[in-house]
């Protein structure tokens, strides 16, 4: 009976978006076949797929360079802007000078440093990309996280101070927990942006061999199936950052499981 | 005072629970936004007594607690604890504390929110467990230690801070409205649950409350705050004896404390309503 009630439950939040992706592919490759798009204009997803799984050892090596990058770069990035969101906190005038700088760089454009970077390292390196990707990913972290650091419950801040607490024991016991969601809804929105920087940066120069540089050289050449091969590879990737974010807040916040109300 | 008469008349003198000594509290002193918070507050709660301490909002029937609790420090006279400083009596977690939220750390088990003051006293971890578990049994609630905040009632809940509270044995108990979130049938239950476990461990409560039955119901003696400068102004003996059941609630004593103690409120009421329409007859605006 339960194990019932279970597969409908499933079924019903898988179902929708299945059906209306396949619809959506289905709509593409008809469109393509009943008015003749020529392949070099718009692939049809069967070959695009035939593309994908023909060339995988290209489209895999691409994804791994341009992943790596993005992954660095988010952990990084993550790891600085907690640390440095806390450091701010603990010290309020540090806050007040980083803040408002924290605002001025984030406006800026920032694969504008890349170009800049790219001339400080040598030509093959990937430093400059991920220290692209550690910037973009630094100030959504940070700016969560502080957010998270002056949201404490007014009623658990005196008890800390009842039981004589130090404000280190108070950081560790209550703010740090507090925070967590914090930091994942962070960690959350930064995944995907990591990913784009990444792939942006290598327009700027530098080694040929990730998913950015392969999608613009191919997309301009008349294998349009391989450079849509190459974009599915950057979907995969940005599904696995999606689901190891979504996994990594499941088991360290695990007291806002709480079934549906989230 | 009576019960001072009492105390001295026994055989040893014991020490007061709690001494306020001509404290006032003025918050934001000299700035255009200065509150007189309390003024000239003088109190002595004696050991295994029940203070309730009523008024209207803006009388600082919590800033007083809180000045107890040395959350906040006086502006000039003293709090006393079992003979220490209110700073000191902090730093040995002598007391402790309930609040009209219940705080539960919804990151932490039951058992585990009911350890964190022990944590901080630097128990082990076997003695804290034992300790936890016997004050789950203390507040009814001994096949909950596993659950999570959230699984719990708001009732539940709150048992659960005031088993925390009381997890270190302290002697006194300040409670700000604890009961004040609560349906009214939770609440009277509540009320019999604290009065229970009071007797059994003969902790002093100081509990603020703006509920007149809630106050009576509870307290040995009733202290009524006006605002404006915050001060006493009357203190009830309740005299309803220990032993309080559901019947109390019904008993003609009970009604005759609980008017007694609503005659003394609205004594203050009407003072602040003369004053205010001798300030309008005259002219002047009442802010």
């Amino acid at each position: 009976m339960r194990t019932d009630v279970r597969a409908r439950e499933f079924a019903a939040q898988v179902l929708p978006p299945l059906v209306v992706g396949v619809g959506f592919l289905v709509a593409w490759q008809t469109w393509i076949i009943v008015s003749d798009v020529q392949p070099y204009v718009i692939p049809r997803p069967t070959r695009i797929w035939s593309s994908f799984t023909g060339d995988f050892g290209l489209v895999r090596a691409a994804s791994v360079v341009t992943g790596t990058n993005a992954l660095v770069g988010l952990v990084l990035g993550s790891l600085l802007g907690f640390l440095v969101a806390v450091l701010t906190n603990r010290f309020a005038i540090v806050s007040e000078l980083v803040n408002p700088l924290a605002a001025t760089v984030a406006a800026i454009p920032a694969v504008v440093i890349v170009g800049v970077l790219n001339n400080m390292y040598a030509l093959d390196s990937q430093i400059p990309r991920r220290i692209m990707v550690t910037i973009a990913v630094f100030f959504v972290v940070f700016v969560q996280v502080a957010k998270g650091l002056r949201q404490n419950d007014a009623t658990q801040m005196e008890l800390m101070r009842s039981y004589a607490a130090s404000p280190f024991e108070t950081l560790r016991k209550v703010r740090l927990p507090n925070t967590m969601p914090f930091f994942f809804t962070g960690v959350r929105t930064a995944a995907p942006l990591a990913l784009i920087i990444a792939l942006v940066s290598e327009y700027f120069g530098g080694t040929q061999d990730g998913l950015g540089s392969k999608i613009s050289g191919t997309l301009s050449g008349s294998n349009k199936a391989l450079g849509f091969a190459y974009v599915l590879g950057g979907a995969v990737v940005g599904l696995l950052f999606f689901a190891g974010s979504n996994l990594l807040e499941f088991l360290v916040v695990p007291w806002r499981r709480r079934g549906r109300s989230g | 005072m009576e019960n001072q008469m009492t105390a001295s008349a026994s055989t040893f003198v014991s020490q007061p629970a709690v001494v306020v000594d001509r404290v006032s509290k003025i918050f934001n002193k000299g700035k255009t936004n200065q509150v007189d918070a309390l003024t000239d507050i003088e109190m002595v709660v004696q050991p295994g007594e029940f203070i309730s301490l009523i008024g209207p909002s803006g009388c600082g029937k919590s800033t007083l607690l809180r000045l107890i609790a040395d959350l906040l420090a006086p502006t000039s006279g003293a709090v006393t604890i079992n003979g220490k400083s209110a700073k000191q009596a902090r730093a040995d977690q002598d007391y402790g504390m309930a609040f009209q939220q219940s705080g539960l750390f919804e990151w932490r088990s039951v058992e585990r929110n009911i350890e964190l003051p022990l944590e901080l006293k630097g128990w082990d971890k076997v003695e804290r467990r034992q300790r936890a578990a016997e004050m789950l049994e203390l507040v009814k609630l001994p096949d909950f230690a596993k659950h999570m905040p959230w699984q719990l009632s708001g009732g539940m809940q709150q048992r659960v801070a005031i088993a925390r509270a009381l997890a270190s044995h302290p002697k006194l108990l300040l409670m700000d409205e604890p009961f004040g979130a609560l349906d009214e049938m939770t609440r009277e239950h509540m009320q019999a649950e604290l009065l229970r476990i009071c007797n059994n461990t003969g902790t002093t409560v100081v509990f603020v409350t703006h509920s007149i039955p809630e106050a009576v119901y509870l307290a040995d003696r009733v202290v009524v705050m006006s605002p404006r400068p915050g001060r006493i102004t009357t203190v009830v003996d309740v005299g309803l004896g220990r032993n309080r059941t559901e019947l109390t609630r019904e008993a003609g004593d009970f009604f005759a404390r609980v008017t007694e103690v609503r005659e003394a409120l609205r004594g203050i009421e009407a003072t602040a309503a003369s004053v205010a329409d001798d300030l309008r007859t005259r002219g002047i605006e009442d802010r």
